[in-house]
């Protein structure tokens, strides 16, 4: 299976997108710079972290507009899958493929270190090798990252099962001391309508070697390997 | 060609030579290198480069005396940062540098902007940064002001590293009293090359065109490198113009733009245009190639109409390289720049006559004959001679100081010594730095020291940035070398063998006897602890003037220690995570107490000789901690430092929040020793060791020389900490340590009132005081 690792000039995480998929799942990826106009024939888009162009404006404002993007939306819209963890959740938010927004921490301030997160819906291309209700050590290092809509959307996510995961305490329950950035309803993860694209703050990127201390992330690139080669 | 004044300078009278740092005696100097007057842009030229940033020179002589060499040593002292091998064809760059007098004036941009320049420094050699530490001091947290200086240096860090990419993995943040008008800002980065394609800042080539690459050159951080080498002041807050604001996406541009072109082989040298500029960064590559160049300051790209070329030769806006290209290649250069949304210029072309020459189109606004203009700045040996009421707080019998009424109940102390600022966790800055991007950082902060995979091998780096100013300021040169030797034991915890060091010297006004002789005796205690440990000098920074009108500072050589780990899966961690393993101290308890954070947070004294430091013991630990690292003995190593063993002790049981481990304790073998002395006294070359394999364990170290007993067992999940001295038992709940360990700072921030303002500058709240 092909991934296509769109890289902004300002985009970070890419690197470590490309590794998860050729070190840790074995697979093939290929970047994808900004300017390009088609996908190479990626079987599945990676959306990476970074501040795409510098994102002074607003996080993910000027991504959406570039060459690749279109293609990117086009492929989303044909069904192809679509992986945007963090700035790529900013950006597929900005690009209308997710709905809602992510606004800036409530702290204000940067937050970097290792969540919990309780996968809410297991029936998904992404989130498939997982249990419901299961819990996964995952790093999370953003700035903006308070997922927020309006009540009417919240409830439609919910209903629809399109909460992917939720930030959770030990106990494996929301409350507000385990919530990083403020999120409405905890939510750190959503899926599309379709249920093809995920974005996703936390980086399952960063958690698919041991030796970095959680492989929790590994059984979301596993769950899109078993599902869209099948 | 004729050098003339350009329409409009300023005519050269005292005042102005004065007002540009130049003493009688330097503008004497230049006049005979001239055989004439300078020119206004000449005078200015002078005065970047001879100031201290750039010149070092009350610096030069001492540092001459430092070890610089090893076989594994790829790049001394000399070039943008320093070079080591470590194997398999790989190399690390990394240098520190210091980004003090901007910070105290602006906290967000003066670190943001350090951090910008010495990620430069690192991939101008044609290494790819894969880490950044960063190396703190403060005044106390009890000051408003100083916790927006704290909240903001921290911030500006963080964004500038978060956004280029570039994991901070590790640090030091120190607060006292005698950082309170001049806080100390030092910056280090790590970068990996390949061995052959290393680049130096070299210019060669006659006839090879010079380019100006990167961001546009603005008036911002004129005579920032003057700023940084004079005294803080009142009438530094007016300066404020003087620090830079960096931008660090273009910062991520130019970093990946770089590495392309050095990958090209379409360049022949590049250097940051940082301290001073263009003029600098041109006649620094002009010295080491030893040759001439000139520089066109009309081709130059500005963001501002009317720049004179004093100003665009001085200007410090953020950003931006030079680059000595191949004749016929610039084209080739600016696709690659274009590609990255960035601009080339040529700007000047390296010569043949040994000149360093500055047009404005056609007239000659400055020429200095030959290529060492940098260089030839005068040097100081100015009088040393030690404080007198240092000699004093030195001799003082510290042992006699009564102990406080709390202080029978030595869990009260600990809790005391935990929640200090200085020893306790730091976690609420490091949680504003991503420390896991590009998935290397197998240790991340908190340890003893932090370990960086290096990708594609089994091989690891082990950083760490280190020093403790209270020892300097009691005792330089033995301070000096516990920095070192320090340094090199918190790698050695991690299992990594120490290779070298880049430092950072903060000091005060070398002109004052008392500073000089610090630097003197602090930079002889790094060159012997440095030859003790075979851990070569590759370069680094010197901040000296660190001076506010209330004092100066304490006198403080950071030292930036690399160490390599050949199997990274045998990388030790700092605290306990195995239940019942034994427990193991190396190295001898001793009744020394003076200069310690027990003396300074419990009895408010500053005064004492600092631990003795032994460097021959300390290079026996290190090859005993990295022989049973090896050989997998090792399940935690944690050194004992600030706050003594009962305070490693604590931090071994409490450091991971989520799965403390109790532990059982007797050390009554040392019972004739003061307690708090045996508690909390910081007898140097000592280290907390958990093992699995105890007879391993005994074997390498009575090879190596290096006391060790057994001194209890890893406890289960919510265990006290129970501690055996001969008939005394003292027991806490980890529950009590862990909230004052790890709680103090969040608690002390959460008092501040408003956060601080995002990279919008202007806005900043303005410190109540």
């Amino acid at each position: 299976m092909k991934f296509g690792i769109v890289t902004f000039p300002g985009s970070n995480c890419d690197y470590d997108a490309f590794h998860a998929v050729t070190d840790a799942l074995g697979e093939e990826a290929r970047y994808l710079w900004h300017r390009e106009h088609d996908l190479a024939g990626a079987d599945v888009v990676v959306l990476p972290g970074g501040f795409s162009y510098g994102d002074y404006l607003r996080a993910g404002a000027i991504a959406r507009f570039s060459p690749i993007m279109r293609e990117v939306v086009a492929h989303a819209k044909r069904g192809g899958p679509v992986l945007a963890i963090c700035n790529g959740f900013q950006i597929a938010c900005e690009a209308g493929l997710l709905p809602g927004a992510l606004l800036r921490n409530e702290s204000l301030a940067f937050v970097s270190e290792t969540v919990r997160l309780r996968v809410e819906n297991p029936e998904t291309m992404f989130t498939a090798g997982y249990e419901k209700g299961q819990l996964l050590r995952i790093p999370i290092a953003h700035g903006e990252g308070r997922y927020t809509a309006d009540e009417e959307t919240l409830t439609r996510l919910e209903g629809d099962g399109r909460v992917a995961f939720r930030y959770v305490g030990p106990d494996g329950r929301t409350d507000a001391s385990a919530n990083p950035n403020g999120s409405m309803r905890a939510i750190a993860g959503i899926v599309s309508e379709g249920g093809n694209v995920l974005g996703m703050m936390p980086h399952p990127e960063r958690a698919v070697d041991p030796l970095l201390g959680s492989v929790d992330g590994l059984a979301l690139f596993e769950s899109l390997l078993s599902r869209v080669s099948a | 060609m004729r050098v003339e004044p350009r329409p409009g300078d300023p005519r050269i009278t005292p005042a102005l030579v004065a007002e540009h740092g130049l003493t009688q005696d330097e503008f004497e100097r230049l006049v005979a290198l001239l055989g004439r007057e300078p020119t206004f842009t000449e005078l200015g030229v002078v005065s970047a480069l001879w100031n201290e940033h750039c010149s070092y020179k009350h610096s030069r002589p001492l540092l001459r005396t430092l070890p610089t060499k090893a076989p594994w040593v790829l790049q001394g002292p000399g070039e943008n940062a320093g070079v080591i091998s470590v194997g398999d064809g790989l190399a690390v760059a990394f240098k520190i540098e210091s980004h003090n007098h901007p910070s105290a004036v602006e906290p967000y941009q003066g670190a943001a902007t350090g951090v910008g320049g010495i990620l430069r420094d690192v991939f101008t050699m044609g290494a790819r940064p894969i880490a950044l530490l960063d190396s703190l001091r403060f005044g106390s947290l009890d000051s408003p002001r100083v916790r927006y200086l704290f909240a903001g240096v921290v911030k500006g860090i963080g964004d500038y590293g978060n956004c280029v990419g570039i994991p901070t993995v590790g640090g030091e943040v120190v607060f006292d009293p005698a950082y309170e008008g001049n806080p100390l800002v030092n910056a280090m980065c790590v970068g990996v090359l390949h061995e052959d394609e290393l680049m130096r800042a070299v210019a060669e080539g006659v006839g090879n065109p010079i380019m100006a690459v990167g961001a546009r050159t603005g008036r911002d951080g004129i005579h920032g490198a003057t700023f940084a080498s004079e005294d803080l002041s009142e009438g530094s807050d007016a300066k404020r113009p003087r620090v830079q604001v960096g931008d660090p996406f273009t910062e991520k541009l130019l970093l990946e733009a770089s590495l392309e072109l050095i990958g090209s082989g379409h360049i022949v040298a590049i250097q940051d245009m940082g301290a001073a500029g263009l003029t600098s960064s041109s006649a620094e590559m002009a010295a080491r190639g030893d040759v001439g160049v000139t520089i066109d300051t009309a081709k130059v790209p500005v963001r501002e109409t009317g720049m004179t070329p004093y100003e665009i030769l001085l200007s410090e806006s953020q950003e931006r390289m030079l680059v000595v290209a191949k004749k016929g290649h610039e084209e080739e250069v600016r696709k690659i720049l274009a590609k990255w949304e960035l601009e080339a210029a040529v700007i000047g072309e390296v010569i043949a006559e040994p000149v360093y020459r500055v047009t404005e189109g056609d007239r000659v606004v400055a020429e200095f004959p030959g290529s060492r203009l940098v260089t030839d700045c005068p040097t100081y040996t100015p009088p040393a001679e030690e404080s007198a009421a240092v000699r004093e707080a030195r001799g003082r019998d510290v042992s006699a100081i009564p102990e406080r009424v709390e202080e029978q109940d030595p869990v009260w102390t600990l809790e005391q010594l935990l929640s200090s600022p200085t020893v306790a966790s730091k976690r609420w800055v490091y949680r504003q730095y991503d420390t896991t991007v590009r998935t290397n950082t197998v240790v991340g902060p908190g340890g003893d020291a932090a370990v960086v995979r290096l990708r594609g091998t089994k091989k690891a780096l082990a950083l760490k940035v280190d020093c403790n100013g209270r020892y300097v300021a009691l005792d330089p040169r033995l301070g000096a070398r516990i920095a070192v030797a320090e340094s090199a034991r918190n790698v050695a915890c991690t299992g990594a063998r120490p290779r070298a060091i880049t430092n950072n010297l903060n000091f005060g006004n070398p002109k004052r006897p008392e500073v000089y002789f610090q630097l003197r005796e602090a930079i002889a205690g790094i060159g012997e602890a440095c030859t003790a440990l075979e851990t070569p000098v590759t370069g680094g920074n010197v901040s000296l003037y660190n001076e506010s009108p209330q004092s100066a500072v304490h006198p403080t050589p950071v030292i930036g220690m690399v160490g390599v780990l050949d199997d990274v899966d045998r990388a030790v961690r700092s605290h306990f995570h195995d239940e019942g393993a034994d427990l193991v101290l190396l190295g001898e308890p001793t009744s020394e107490i003076g200069a310690s954070e027990y003396l300074a947070r419990i009895h408010g004294v500053v005064a004492g000789a600092p631990p003795a430091c032994d460097l021959v013991g300390a290079r026996r630990l290190v090859d005993t901690l990295v022989g049973a690292a090896e050989k997998g003995a090792l399940a935690s190593a944690h050194d004992i430092s600030e706050g003594g063993l009962a305070v490693s002790l604590a931090e071994c049981c409490i450091m991971d929040r989520d799965r403390m481990l109790g532990a059982t304790i007797d050390i009554s073998a040392w019972s004739t020793l003061p307690l708090r002395a045996l508690l909390f006294g910081e007898g140097q070359n000592r280290v907390i060791v958990s093992t699995r394999d105890l007879p391993a364990l005994k074997r390498i170290a009575e090879r190596n020389r290096v006391p060790l007993r057994a001194i209890g067992t890893v406890g289960v999940a919510g265990a006290p900490l129970s501690i055996r001295v001969g008939t005394r038992l003292i027991v806490t709940s980890l529950e009590r340590l862990a909230a004052a360990w790890h709680d103090a700072i969040p608690n002390i921030m959460s008092r501040s009132t408003a956060p601080i303002a995002v990279a919008a500058t202007e806005t900043l709240t303005t410190p109540v005081e």
